[in-house]
Order: C-alpha cells, then sequence, then structure tokens
C-alpha cells in the first residue's frame, strides 16, 4: 500500500459502513468509553457485583464479535491459514469481549447506580 | 443494546485487525493539505473509470483554475475487481455497479460521450457526438477495450449458454457466468479454464476462477466429478516465477492439470468443442464448462490515434509511455494511466492508486514549469483467492520481486484468511476511496 495515512485509513472506514454509519459508531464507541469514565468516577469504586455481569458477558462478545466477522464475509473457522490468521481470530475476539463489557457494564451502572452505600 | 453489541464489537473486530496488521505502527498523521497551484490550463481525461475518476478528483482538488474536462460515453461505473465474487455466486451483479457521476468533483466538465478521434499533433479530441476539446494537457485513461471475436465462433452474447462462462465482460456477463458455472458444478465434467495471448487486466483473475469454480465443486461434494485443466499462454502459469511456482503446487495439491503454451483460437459453442492453437498446431478440445478470457488490446480511438507503441505488441495498440514517468515518449503533454498504458506490468486496479500520484506530480510540475522525480515501480497487486474463504496477497513490482505491504505479518505466499479478509471488506473500500482521491 502506499501513503497509509489516518486520513486515508478513515476513508477506507468510511467506505466500508457508509459515511453515516462509520460516524455514529465512532461517536457510539466514544459516548460508551465517556459513560464507562463517569460511572467509575461518580461511584468512585467498581462495582464488583456488576463487575461479575460484564464479565459473564465477555464470551458471549467475543463469540458475537467473530460470528459476525465470518458473516460478513463468506469465511468460517476452516480458512484458518496461518499464525496471523489465529492473530487475527483472537484479536477480533478479544475486541468483541472488552467491548461487550464495557457496554454491559456502564449500562448496569447507569441503569442501576449504586445505594449509597454499597459494599 | 443488540445494535450496540452488534456495531462495538465488529468496530473494534476491524479496528482490531487492522492495528493486528500493524497498520496503526505504519500509520502517520494524515496528508497534509497541499497549497493549490494556480493555472488556466486545459486538461481533458479520456475514461472516467478507475485511473480517470482518481485523477480528476486529485487535480480538481490540487489545481486553482484548471479547467478539467473528463470524457465517457459510459452512465455506469464498474467496479472490476468485484466480477471475481460475482462469478462465483458469492456476490450480485449490481455490487458492482454505480454511476459515473458518483465519484466526479463537481468543478469538472463531464461529457457522456466517448472519444472518437484524438490528435496529437493539433492537441484536439473529438467526440462521438462531434464536438471537439482542444487540450494543453491529454490524461488517456480509457481501460481496456476486450476483443471477444478475436476468437472465431465467440460473441459476448454466448456467455451463460453452452457451458460457456467470461466473468471480464461485465456485472450482467459475470452473474450469467455462474449460472452456467453453478450447473457445471453440480453436473461435474471437463472444465477448460483459459486466458488470452495478449497482455490482460488482471492476470490473476482468469485463475481465482479456476480456484473458486473448483472449490464450489468441492463444497458441493462432487469433486471426484471434475476434470479441471487451466491453460496458460507461455511456459508460465503467472507473469511472476516465484508466484508461477506457487500457484503450479496448489494446482497439483487441487488435481487441477496445467497446461502450458495453449490459448483458444476458436469455439463451437454447438459442439461444445474449443480449438487451441499451440507451438505443435492447432487441437480441439471438448469442454462441459469454458471459461474465455478474450484477447485484450487498446480501444480503437488510441489504436488509430498515432499515440501507441510503434515497435512493440502493435496489435495491441497500448500507449507508448515512459515506464517511470507515465509519460508519453514523443508528445510530452500526453500522459497514460492505469490498463491502456503501455508498461510492462500494472493492469491493476491496485496499480492505479501508485500511478495516480505519479501523473498527478508530473503534470503538476509541468504546469509549474518545473520537473518532478515522481517514478511508478510498477507496483502490481493481485488477491489471488485460491477458494472462497482464503487468498494469496500476492504484490510486484517491474523486476519481479514480490513488494509485500505488511512484511513479516502477511505472508504474500501463503493462502491466509486474513489476505481474504482484505479482497472482501477491505479492497472495495480502498478502491472507493482511492476513486474519491484519498487512498
Ligand atoms: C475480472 C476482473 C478482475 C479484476 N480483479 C482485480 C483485483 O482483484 N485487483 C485489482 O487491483 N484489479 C483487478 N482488476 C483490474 C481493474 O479492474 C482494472 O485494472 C482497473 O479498472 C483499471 O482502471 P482504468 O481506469 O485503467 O480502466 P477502467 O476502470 O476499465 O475504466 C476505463 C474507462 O474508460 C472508458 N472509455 C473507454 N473507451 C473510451 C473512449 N473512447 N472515450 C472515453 N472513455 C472511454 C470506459 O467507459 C471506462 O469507464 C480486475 C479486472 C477484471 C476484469
Amino acid at each position: 500500500m502506499k501513503e497509509l495515512t489516518l486520513g486515508t485509513l478513515i476513508a477506507v472506514f468510511e467506505e466500508i459502513f457508509g459515511r453515516g454509519l462509520f460516524w455514529f459508531m465512532v461517536i457510539a464507541a466514544i459516548v460508551v468509553t465517556l459513560a464507562y469514565i463517569y460511572v467509575l468516577v461518580r461511584d468512585r469504586t467498581v462495582s464488583w457485583h456488576k463487575f461479575l455481569w460484564a464479565q459473564l458477558s465477555m464470551p458471549f462478545g467475543a463469540v458475537a464479535a467473530v460470528l459476525f466477522v465470518q458473516a460478513m464475509t463468506n469465511s468460517g473457522f476452516a480458512d484458518i491459514g496461518g499464525p496471523v490468521d489465529v492473530i487475527v481470530l483472537l484479536g477480533v475476539a478479544a475486541a468483541g469481549a472488552i467491548g461487550a463489557a464495557i457496554l454491559v457494564y456502564t449500562l448496569g451502572s447507569l441503569i442501576k447506580p449504586p445505594k449509597n452505600r454499597e459494599t | 443494546m443488540t445494535k450496540q453489541t452488534q456495531f462495538s464489537p465488529s468496530r473494534r473486530g476491524f479496528l482490531g485487525l487492522a492495528a493486528g496488521a500493524g497498520v496503526f505502527a505504519a500509520a502517520g498523521a494524515g496528508r497534509k493539505a497541499q497549497a493549490q497551484v494556480a493555472t488556466s490550463a486545459h486538461i481533458v481525461i479520456l475514461g472516467a473509470g478507475a485511473a480517470g475518476a482518481a485523477l480528476a478528483n486529485r487535480l480538481s482538488a490540487r489545481l486553482d483554475g484548471a479547467k478539467i474536462t473528463i470524457v465517457d460515453g459510459s452512465k455506469q461505473h464498474w467496479y472490476q475487481p468485484g466480477f471475481s465474487l460475482i462469478g462465483a455466486g458469492l456476490a450480485k451483479a449490481d455490487y458492482s455497479v454505480s454511476q459515473t457521476t458518483d465519484w466526479l468533483p463537481s468543478d469538472v466538465d463531464y461529457k457522456n460521450e466517448y472519444a472518437a478521434s484524438i490528435d496529437p499533433e493539433a492537441r484536439k479530441v473529438a467526440l462521438v457526438n462531434g464536438e471537439t476539446l482542444s487540450y494543453d494537457y491529454l490524461i488517456v485513461a480509457t481501460g481496456i477495450e476486450l476483443n471477444y471475436e478475436g476468437i472465431e465462433g465467440m460473441s459476448k452474447d454466448l456467455i451463460g449458454t453452452n457451458g460457456i462462462g467470461s466473468i471480464y465482460a461485465g456485472p450482467d456477463y459475470a452473474a450469467k457466468t455462474w449460472q452456467a458455472a453453478d450447473k457445471f458444478t453440480d453436473e461435474g465434467g471437463v472444465g477448460l479454464f483459459t486466458r488470452p495471448n495478449t497482455a490482460l487486466k488482471c492476470a490473476g483473475a482468469p485463475i481465482k476462477h479456476t480456484f473458486l469454480i473448483d472449490d464450489v465443486a468441492r463444497r458441493k461434494g462432487n469433486a471426484s466429478k471434475m476434470d479441471i485443466t487451466y491453460f496458460g499462454h507461455n511456459k508460465a502459469l503467472f507473469g511472476v516465477p516465484i508466484v508461477s511456482e506457487k500457484i503450479r503446487m496448489i494446482f497439483g495439491d487441487r488435481g487441477i492439470t496445467p497446461e502450458y503454451e495453449h490459448y483458444v483460437s476458436a469455439i463451437d459453442p454447438g459442439a461444445k468443442k474449443a480449438t487451441f492453437t499451440t507451438p505443435d498446431g492447432d487441437y480441439d478440445r471438448d469442454f462441459d464448462y469454458i471459461h474465455i478470457v478474450p484477447p485484450q488490446r487498446a480501444p480503437k480511438v488510441i489504436r488509430e490515434s498515432g499515440l501507441s507503441w510503434q515497435t512493440k505488441q502493435l496489435d495491441q495498440g497500448w500507449v507508448e509511455v515512459n515506464k517511470y514517468s507515465l509519460r508519453h515518449e514523443r508528445y510530452d503533454n500526453v500522459f497514460a494511466v492505469g490498463d491502456v498504458a503501455g508498461v510492462p506490468k500494472g493492469k491493476t486496479a491496485a496499480s492505479v492508486k501508485w500511478q495516480v500520484p505519479v501523473v498527478e506530480e508530473h503534470l503538476i510540475a509541468a504546469i509549474e514549469g518545473k520537473t518532478s522525480d515522481a517514478s511508478y515501480n510498477g507496483y502490481t497487486s493481485c488477491p489471488m483467492i485460491t477458494r472462497i474463504g482464503r487468498a494469496m496477497l500476492i504484490e510486484f513490482d517491474y523486476n519481479n520481486n514480490l513488494t509485500p505491504s505488511f512484511p513479516g505479518i502477511i505472508a504474500p505466499l501463503e493462502e491466509l484468511w486474513i489476505s481474504w479478509l482484505m479482497k472482501e471488506v477491505a479492497l472495495k473500500a480502498t478502491y472507493n476511496a482511492m476513486l474519491r482521491g484519498k487512498a
């Protein structure tokens, strides 16, 4: 590839998802991240109860991300052809898991804020 | 919430993919906005395909006051790398179709006409409707003419009938090709996969089609009913020796028979027979399915313009340009870019991406009365699909050296899922970004 700059990458991602959807996702990701930081700061502590739920959601997020990529691309597990493919697969899964965990934790905290003296 | 969990991981997934490939490590800051160059020059671009549209966008952004006219008789723009997917039933015909006007900047003058003649001495182009354009600079980006009639008995109308396929002819013909190939992979039989005895765009595409149809037959459980042969036109299967060897090995694994020094010179659709020309003379072969890749040459208007090479490939008429600067060897206000350029490699959309900035730099330098050392190294790329879900990301230059974009990460000669993901997810997006002048 030539001229692989951030501008090029953004242009390519805009084409993959469509401009509107791409920026919607960027903003959604920023909002969720900010909301996550917000609940952490607000509650001044990690709620281990919610964290447990978040952890339980991780495998689902991981599997969902992998299946989503495979469904979008006419491919499956049998197409893993080398180490880099395993890394990509794990990367997709890890991203899905972390994304799901952050989302579940944040939503949980926003919907059910901790009572004053949660232990 | 379901929306969120779906999109959030996928977005991260793709970013992860990109990051995993080391893209971010390579990503610098955004392209610096370049100062515009003021000029009143009239630039005429012939062809609004991959190369013409990309150059129109880049020149329109770089130049202030230039008059840019782009000429193309086709209302539709075709994303041709998609034809391989359509021809294997993996995408519908409309996957490759958009409107020419979707990609053109608003400040260029678009003529929805074909060029009928070019007079490089008088610096004039005549259009089919009789209009004449005078230019200061001419950019020839008319792509390739497919010469189906160069094969005796063949015409585009036959595609999809009598077991005849040809993904090259266009999106609808690629879909008809799939109808014929789908039937063939259900019933089994003799499959002949060919390429012409001329230069061709995307020299990997005839091989990809072979691999894909073989894979489809396997998935249908019909591998044992298949007798598949691929015909090279010379002593190799691919122009780059190391790639040719790799393909020979995969053919061996897959039970695909390679033949050398064969090309189709005639076809009898009714009898399902093809005549092959070889160094030992002509002979006929029966087929249940045949994939025809037509002989290719520069469009007639170019062949008759006096811009073609006068010393080589006389029957094909590619434009006589310097292979590094893409500037015409005899008319220094003329450039050729894309498939029509008479350079030894580079008839792919990926090459266009590398050629366009070179022409842009030389043209702008010429306008400013300067020179440029921008140089095209022959970069050509071809995601060589070896089956549904895997590909080899093959990239090379004039010297037949492999030039991997992700050395040490994505091996060029390995059949990988990540390379397939690139083809299916990133290639069209990158192509579109290129058309907009952004990649
Ligand atoms: C089956 C297939 C698979 C391919 N796969 C890949 C791939 O995987 N990767 C890759 O990088 N590339 C691939 N390519 C190659 C790629 O599509 C071409 O290299 C690329 O489109 C070249 O761009 P271009 O602008 O030179 O020509 P084109 O995109 O063909 O555009 C030429 C334009 O010129 C116009 N024109 C023609 N005659 C005239 C005239 N007289 N006056 C005015 N306008 C005229 C045409 O209407 C057309 O719009 C593939 C091609 C095919 C056919």
